[in-house]
């Protein structure tokens, strides 16, 4: 092995060791912590001064104590459950709004396809914190959808929607559609149109033969377009402290609040292996779906 | 034969109304000349006046532009060096690890990932600041560039490299003048992805950035936070705008290089005739 080979795979591969794993070291070592008043707030850590010994006492003060914390106090298990509940059912609604985007823009004419891509693709280039922000003025109690409702007449009281998971839900299906629409409109486009006549000339209604062709044929792209929006959305922290309010309890927001408020880092670190943990499992079964789509491709 | 369909239709104009209407109101209401942001009071541009004269805000766009070049570039470079490694460095120590140290950040939720680098930073007893917030960015977008170019790397024709390395290139040249004008595409669409990734980032920012390094995106948040404001409007007015156009001219550019692509092939299949 030349030193020029040696150095390419080196400089990457050392970059993202010390920044990416040691960093993820460091949270664990961190969770099995005491929490303790001083400057880094937490105990104990490591002195070489004192050889052996401060070693030894290092490893023998860490313990599962955060973890046993977290498991007594039901405002983390609230908040794990119901993140994965406003996940899931985000996901849901994304796929809902999604579908049918993705798939008048893969019936739509060859020529219109650009720009529609651009279209969909355009607001993921522009600010996420933006796309959120946008929403609180048409939220609010006094908000645009509000005022449009009054004077349109539906409803005599301004409805209550800014601070409540329903926002929330909004806001995900708003920040995180064009994730959903790309994949699900790839697979879509590449479908043999040829198909759906012959389910067609075989009798098939239009509606029946999308259920029993064209529904099951784009099911990667729906898979892959579900866990690009469940796993972002598990850990989400903007949406539900700027649209979710007090009321919305995920999981993003209680490290936040943990680490930035409380100051307490042990509990903390404990709060991010432990959804990271969780996460372990769907982003295993999206590495196997790719996986799966690749073989197929080839 | 196409059939226009209304489902089609109506899909189509329903999604890109909810796509864009928010983001419209946005942009009509920065032109209201009242504080209270829900009620139209006649058109103005005061409030872009206000944000031309906060100071604060303006440091923190020269921080975020400052912070946002230099990691993309960083960024790129890295993870170009890191997809060619993972698409023609066959075999190595670690292999997987690295692929996994590649794709795990495009996945992880940025709590995590701002809290593990902060607490890295202070446990090596590095001042948060500017340097902090770079060393942060370029690390996850770096994985991103690695995506990008990779895709790439793997659809090119391996055989020109070849021929060069044949024709008594050595590897390095041979990936100057052959590799690198292939993936220069993806190479700056990496850049832009990173430049984009880092002007936007709030979460790991605000965990990387001590006090003395305030970005665009904080600055946002801890307004937006008090509820809406005219300037925070003129400002999305502006950098919705700036997005825009950047993204029309990079969709023009590749359409008329297909374009040009088209002609070359033509050109060239009518040549022996």
């Amino acid at each position: 092995m030349n030193l020029a080979r040696r150095t390419l795979i080196g400089i990457p591969y050392l970059w993202l060791l010390l920044l990416f794993l040691v960093p993820f070291g460091i949270i664990f070592k961190i969770s099995l912590s005491d929490y303790a008043v001083s400057i880094p707030p937490y105990t104990p850590t490591l002195d070489l001064s004192e050889g052996w010994q401060g070693i030894r006492d290092f490893f023998g003060a860490l313990d599962w104590e955060n973890y046993v914390f977290l498991t007594e106090d039901d405002l983390y298990w609230r908040a794990y459950l119901s993140s994965l509940k406003i996940a899931a059912i985000s996901t849901f609604l994304t796929l809902c709004v999604g579908y049918p985007i993705a798939y008048g823009m893969a019936k739509s004419a060859p020529e219109w396809r650009p720009m529609l891509m651009m279209l969909v693709i355009l607001p993921f280039w522009t600010s996420f914190l933006i796309r959120v922000y946008a929403w609180i003025g048409i939220l609010s109690t006094e908000g645009y959808l509000n005022q449009f409702l009054l004077w349109v007449g539906i409803i005599s009281d301004p409805l209550q929607i800014m601070n409540t998971p329903t926002a929330v839900y909004i806001g995900i299906v708003y920040t995180y559609l064009p994730f959903m629409i790309l994949p699900i409109y790839a697979t879509l486009e590449r479908m043999d149109e040829s198909l759906l006549e012959a389910a067609e000339d075989l009798g098939c209604s239009r509606l029946s033969a999308f259920w029993i062709v064209t529904f099951p044929l784009s099911r990667s792209g729906i898979i892959a377009g579900s866990f690009l929006v469940f796993i972002p959305a598990l850990g989400e922290f903007v949406i539900p402290s700027l649209l979710g309010g007090s009321s919305t309890l995920m999981i993003g927001k209680v490290l936040w609040e943990e680490f930035f408020s409380n100051r307490d880092w042990p509990v903390a670190s404990a709060v991010a292996i432990i959804l990271l943990l969780i996460l372990v499992i769907p982003i295993i079964l999206f590495q196997k779906n790719q996986e799966k789509n690749q073989e197929a491709d080839t | 034969m196409r059939r226009f369909s209304w489902f089609n239709a109506t899909a189509l104009t329903m999604g890109f109304a909810f796509l864009y209407i928010p983001m419209v109101i946005l942009v009509i209401y920065s032109f209201n000349s009242s504080r209270l942001v829900t009620v139209w009071a006649g058109f103005s541009t005061h409030w872009y006046g206000e944000l031309f004269r906060d100071q604060a805000f303006l440091d923190a766009a020269w921080v975020t532009l400052r912070v946002a070049f230099v990691s993309s570039t960083f960024a790129t470079v890295l993870g170009t060096m890191a997809a060619y490694v993972m698409v023609r460095g066959g075999k190595f120590m670690g292999r997987t690890l690295f692929s996994g140290m590649i794709y795990a950040p495009l996945v992880m939720p940025e709590v995590i990932t701002g809290l593990s680098l902060l607490l890295l930073f202070i446990s090596i007893g590095l001042d948060r600041g500017i340097v902090t917030i770079i060393l942060a960015h370029t690390t996850f977008s770096m994985c991103y560039v690695s995506v990008v170019v990779s895709s790439r790397l793997v659809s090119f024709d391996r055989s020109v490299e070849e021929a060069a390395l044949d024709l008594g290139c050595t590897p390095f040249d041979a990936f100057k003048s052959v590799t690198l004008p292939l993936i220069a595409p993806a190479v700056i669409a990496g850049w832009l992805l990173a430049f984009t990734l880092s002007l936007d980032d709030l979460v790991i920012a605000s965990f990387t950035a001590g006090p003395s390094a305030t970005t665009l995106p904080i600055k946002i948040f801890s307004s937006v936070r008090l509820g809406v404001s005219p300037e925070i409007n003129a400002l999305s007015t502006i950098l919705l705008l700036l997005v825009t156009i950047g993204v029309v001219t990079a969709s023009l550019v590749s359409k008329r290089r297909i374009i040009q692509q088209k002609r070359d092939e033509q050109l060239a299949e009518q040549a022996p005739q």
